[in-house]
């Protein structure tokens, strides 16, 4: 099934302070729900868009804590399956299981994280949403999405920023 | 009044070139590139040939003489498990401590990590010698309800490695999404559709990224203690048991220093012809050489401290097996292997005190064949050495080492290369992203690149 087109505007920047004024410009104008494209990351246009912390961190505690937990459970309760006493030594001795919950908290931990990563990436579907090759390379993208209505005032806003190129899309 | 600041980590190119430069890795392989991968793929032949063998045979063809039942295999399999370290130290520690001089080695030295943990991991595996039941040293429900002994090291090295080969490769693949899409929007044709699936849909939005950038630096944390965990878990291979030479304290520390060291001596290995090969000189410069020199400096001491430790120890111990044992390993039937260890690790270490041998790349690729020397020959000192000398004098015996342990040797040595070489041909090398970062973005009024 062919993807529906996000109506909207597409907006390459070259200059980076000219993609952040025009980010700035869009919201006091009330339009929120922007996408950004870049080649790496930049505090600046993080510092424009605003956006409230990643939630990745609650899936690396949440992975963590089970690793931990998976790994003491494991070693003990299979020690006490089978018991075989050694020299009158206690059979579920946790010391030398930190080893193995030290590395499933890591193992998990990390698992989580990726599994984070993912799940909250897709959480804001970009699918029909404008995207340009260049934004990979060196240019910054930002898509606008709006009704057909509104594009002009949008594209007139883009390009006062300092926008190279403007596309209307879905129109 | 600006001043100028000379910033030897930060990348001269712009974003554009960065892409141009890394995209031009992957063109069309040069003839010393295919002869090297031939000659990575010969070697790797002959350890198939010789595993075939140890199928068919058994380990009697290897060079095991008892009491020394841990001989050239598990002394390669701690070589190769101490190689991938210093990728992780690179990749994860450098990071959370933002040196900047990582950014352009770290993707391969990653790779390394990857390709050496996925070597030694066969180590184990060959030297049970019944290998279609190695899953027995997994904890599952089994016929007889029996479970894993978890106060035994072996098993915790079990863990140690599983996890650390996970995490390693995770950290890998995650690192490597921005960059693929970056040769997705670049190449065309069925280049296109490989690199667009493992691209995962990246389009580098304001939403991926930050989820990444955070992912990432937890991804790192939690790969950091790794570093420290993995090779301290292989020397409680050792250090747990009683035998004379491995039942020490200062194993922990000393083999992580070990680990750190040899993996910065295949980097620098690695990395000296692949500049070369791939035209990197302009992005891999003496900066990022002598820093990786440093490093090796630093660590060589640290083993160089280690090894007049553990002599001192042993003698101030008063205690007669070590003393005996610490006594053969410099003078007793495997004297060449003690000095081989102690010449190539602490000694030619120190030349490295000389910026001069430092920015030198020939004298560097050098130093570090002897560092990938002295480094098998220190496991080897440490495993078959020590076991040579245990506690039973008319038990004692110089271990063998046959055609069978070199085929395994050398096949484990075209294993990496191969994965290596095939890897530096299909993904970048250099990270683009990172390197892209540490770029300022033009502004409107002049400024940035």
């Amino acid at each position: 099934m062919a993807t529906k087109t996000v109506p909207g505007v597409l907006a390459s920047f070259l200059q980076v302070d000219a993609a952040v004024d025009a980010i700035t410009g869009l919201k006091s104008k009330g339009f929120r729900d922007l996408t950004v494209y870049s080649a790496a990351p930049n505090h600046e246009i993080d510092a424009a868009l605003d956006h409230p912390i990643s939630w990745v961190r609650l899936f690396t505690l949440i992975g963590g804590l089970v690793g931990c937990t998976a790994g003491f459970a494991m070693t003990i309760w299979m020690s006490y399956d089978w018991p075989l006493l050694v020299g009158g030594k206690p059979i579920g001795t946790p010391v030398p299981y930190v080893a193995i919950a030290f590395e499933l908290t890591v193992l998990y931990g990390s698992l989580c994280t990726v599994a984070g990563m993912i799940i909250l990436s897709r959480a804001k579907s970009l699918k029909g949403r404008a995207y340009n090759p260049l934004f990979s390379d060196d240019r910054i993208g930002i898509f606008v999405p709006c009704a057909p209505e509104q594009a002009p005032a949008v594209r007139e806003l883009l390009a006062h920023a300092g926008s190279e190129e403007v596309t209307v899309h879905g129109a | 009044m600006t001043a100028i600041v000379h910033e030897p980590h930060r990348p001269t190119q712009t974003h554009a070139e960065v892409t141009r430069d890394v995209l031009g890795t992957l063109g069309t392989p040069s003839r010393g590139y295919y002869m090297a991968l031939f000659g990575a793929i010969a070697m790797f032949l002959v350890g198939l040939f010789t595993f075939v063998m140890l199928l068919k045979e058994g380990l009697g063809l290897a060079g095991y003489t008892p009491p020394v039942m841990w001989s050239v295999y598990i002394t390669t399999f701690v070589f190769w498990i101490g190689i991938g370290h210093a990728g992780t130290l690179i990749s994860a520690i450098l990071f959370l401590f933002r040196s900047p001089w990582r950014t352009v080695v770290y993707r391969s030295t990653e790779a390394m990590t990857v390709f050496a943990v996925m070597t030694a991991a066969l180590f184990p595996i060959i030297h049970i010698g019944r290998q279609w039941i190695f899953y027995w040293l997994l904890p599952y429900p089994n016929a007889r309800f029996l479970w894993p002994n978890f106060k035994s090291p072996l098993i915790w090295d079990v863990f140690a490695i599983t996890t650390y080969f996970t995490v390693s490769t995770t950290f890998l693949i995650v690192g490597l999404v921005p960059d693929v899409s970056a040769i997705r929007d670049k190449v065309t044709g069925w280049r296109h559709t490989i690199y667009k699936m493992f691209s995962l849909g990246w389009t580098g939005s304001d939403n991926q990224w930050r989820n990444y950038s955070k992912g990432y630096l937890y991804l790192a944390a939690l790969a950091t203690p790794l570093v420290l965990s993995v090779h301290s878990v292989v020397s409680w291979d050792f250090a747990m048991s009683i035998i004379p030479g491995w039942h020490g304290t200062i194993f922990a520390p000393y083999f992580v220093a070990g680990a750190i060291y040899s993996g910065i001596g295949m980097v620098l290995t690695l990395l000296i012809p692949l500049r070369k090969v791939l035209k990197l000189e302009h992005m891999m410069t003496d900066y990022h050489f002598d820093n990786l020199a440093k490093l090796t400096l630093l660590t060589g001491s640290i083993l160089f401290y280690a090894y007049a430790m553990e002599y001192f120890v042993a003698w101030y111990s008063g205690n007669a097996f070590e003393q005996t044992t610490f006594w053969r390993r410099a003078f007793g039937p495997m004297w060449w292997a003690g000095w081989s260890m102690i010449i190539c690790n602490a000694f030619v270490s120190q030349l490295l005190w000389f910026k001069k041998i430092r920015t030198n790349l020939t004298a560097l690729f050098i130093i570090s064949i002897f560092i990938n020397l002295g480094m098998w020959f220190e496991r080897y000192v440490i495993i078959a050495s020590s076991l040579s000398n245990d506690y039973l004098p008319q038990a004692w015996a110089v271990p063998a080492v046959t055609w069978a342990d070199w085929g395994i040797l050398i096949g484990s040595f075209g294993w990496f290369f191969m994965y290596f070489l095939l890897f530096a041909r299909t993904f970048p090398v250099v990270a683009i992203q990172e390197i892209k970062e540490m770029i300022p973005y033009p502004r409107k009024h002049g400024g940035g690149h």
